[in-house]
């Protein structure tokens, strides 16, 4: 389970006062919020006192941390290990040669990457495995690869910082409750970014979808031989 | 004849009455008044039908803006009882009045929206439509490129998304600031409200769909046949202007999820888009997402040539 925790809190972030509660207790409806009777009462009587002091803090959704490489086969335990990546990184020199997954003789083999012309050691830190790294050098950690994104990616950065850009759930009104965002990685895979394709589920059966040959002008024809 | 009608004779009376100067006129008579009888039972039928299936309580119940805090607290008393004895159901049918200082806009990034249809459903379940007809207040259209307007796309695409030459366009409604269905309604049983959400008294109104007939967006829908939903599908978070479960025959619309963005919270088809597209908020707020969203993006708006002035927008990045 990823936790939740404020990662930035947007361009206003000295106008919202990061609430003082735990983000997960002031989770949701903010049920656990001092000023929760306050604000269901206002819902009720249709007021609200619209310069509250508190407001409640725009939570993103970070990464657990640096990345496990499952292993291939079983221990004697029968558990399927992991590695960290500093696990074989730190005891191998970076080979800058290698720039995709194409080259390498064992190891990382069936990664697919399809994010521009980057190499690995652009994102990851060849210094320490288990961090990125920044353009200029600067060491990133795993769970601030937003940080990172938003280096080349500063258009959707922006947008991000404005609700514009990636899903959220909770409030509109920080007034009244929280709310929380996914971060990059949640919906781009970093190796390959571009958005997965998606197939139809739900679809409404409204008359714009009556089959040409059907010539019924109610849908709900049928029932009119039950009165 | 005239002999005996001239000397009657009651041992020879016949036990059943005779119809006596049985002409052709009085049998054409007697056949049309028994089809005007028949007919009128007939044109009836649905009187004792509604009258089976309304209350007194109901059929003298007041517009929803002429009611008093009581008669509206007996109102929703009466229609929990209602979803309880129908549909099995516990709800709890809050009535969500604006929040002062709100003016409620949505903006859709079509550079995103792949068409995924999770809003569709979403708006289904929380808004406890027709399981049948999988009714929902959102259609999404996919268009071609090339063109914006939304009469050239088409509802009733299938499989993997998005396609190559198509963009999607999520169609519901635009919260008009001119709303032509307001303006049609011949019992204002549809109007503003201060939020801006176009919303309908489903106990008032008449279900003449004109209001239906007048939305440049195919926005309304109509409730055809008594919505089926099962006691558990139930959302019993509700409210009398919005989700609550509509009886047959009336119109309904989206109310931008007032039984939860009047609570401050999101819309249920914005938390269930998973590309994040879909945008929400206070336009009166200077700091809001949606005012920095139609200051700095390419804005669109459906129908603007139709001067209905929507609350809602598309945008391009």
């Amino acid at each position: 389970m990823v936790g939740i925790v404020v990662w930035q809190q947007g361009h206003r972030a000295g106008e919202r006062i990061e609430h003082p509660e735990d983000p997960l207790a002031a989770r949701y409806a903010g049920a656990a919020s001092p000023d929760a009777e306050s604000s269901s009462a206002a819902q009720v009587s249709g007021e609200h006192e619209a310069d509250s002091a508190e407001l409640f803090s725009v939570l993103i959704r970070k990464p657990d941390g640096p990345p496990r490489v499952k292993l291939a086969g079983r221990d004697p335990q029968g558990r399927s290990p992991e590695a960290a990546c500093s696990t074989c990184h730190s005891i191998r020199d970076p080979n800058f040669g290698n720039t995709t997954p194409a080259t390498l003789d064992e190891f990382h083999q069936g990664l697919s990457v399809a994010h521009g012309n980057l190499a690995c050691y652009a994102c990851h830190n060849p210094q320490d495995a288990d961090t990125l790294r920044l353009a200029d050098g600067t060491a990133v950690a795993y769970q601030d690869v937003m940080t990172m994104c938003s280096q080349c990616h500063s258009q959707q950065a922006e947008s991000f910082a404005h609700g514009a850009h990636g899903g959220m759930t909770g409030h509109w009104d920080l007034r009244r409750g929280p709310q929380m965002k996914i971060n990059c990685i949640d919906c781009h895979d970093p190796h390959s970014p571009v958005y997965p394709k998606m197939v139809v589920g739900f679809k409404p059966k409204d008359r714009f979808n009556v089959p040409a040959d059907d010539h019924h002008d109610h849908e709900g024809a049928d029932s009119h031989g039950e009165h | 004849m005239a002999n005996t009608e001239s000397t009657p004779q009651p041992t020879s009376k016949p036990s059943l009455p005779v119809v006596q100067n049985f002409t052709r006129r009085a049998a054409v008579k007697g056949a049309f008044a028994t089809l005007g009888a028949g007919a009128f039972v007939a044109a009836v039928s649905p009187l004792r039908q509604a009258a089976k299936n309304t209350t007194a309580a109901e059929f003298m119940q007041q517009h929803y803006t002429e009611l008093s805090p009581e008669q509206k607290a007996d109102v929703i008393a009466r229609l929990e009882a209602e979803a309880k004895e129908q549909y099995g159901a516990d709800v709890q049918i809050a009535d969500d009045r604006p929040i002062p200082g709100t003016k409620f806009v949505y903006a859709i990034n079509l550079s995103v929206c792949n068409g995924n249809g999770k809003c569709v459903e979403a708006c289904h379940k929380e808004n406890n439509h027709d399981r049948d007809t999988n009714q929902s207040y959102i259609r999404v259209v996919e268009m071609p490129k090339g063109t914006m307007d939304m009469e050239k796309g088409s509802t009733t695409y299938t499989g993997t998304v998005p396609k190559d030459d198509k963009f999607y366009l999520p169609v519901q409604c635009q919260q008009c600031d001119e709303p032509p269905c307001v303006d049609v309604c011949p019992v204002k049983a549809t109007w503003k409200e201060e939020d801006g959400i176009v919303v309908v008294d489903y106990n008032w109104c008449i279900g003449c769909r004109y209001c239906e007939a007048a939305c440049p967006y195919h926005a309304r829908r109509f409730n055809w046949k008594k919505p089926v939903v099962p006691a558990e599908e139930i959302n019993p978070d509700q409210s009398y202007l919005s989700n609550r479960v509509r009886p047959v025959g009336v119109v309904e619309k989206c109310t931008y999820c007032l039984h939860r963005t009047r609570r401050g919270r999101l819309p249920a088809c914005l938390e269930a888009c998973p590309t994040g597209a879909r945008v929400f908020g206070n336009i009166l707020d200077k700091d809001s997402n949606i005012r920095w969203i139609l200051e700095n993006k390419r804005v669109y708006i459906l129908k603007e040539e139709l001067g209905t002035k929507p609350a809602f927008f598309y945008y391009f990045d």
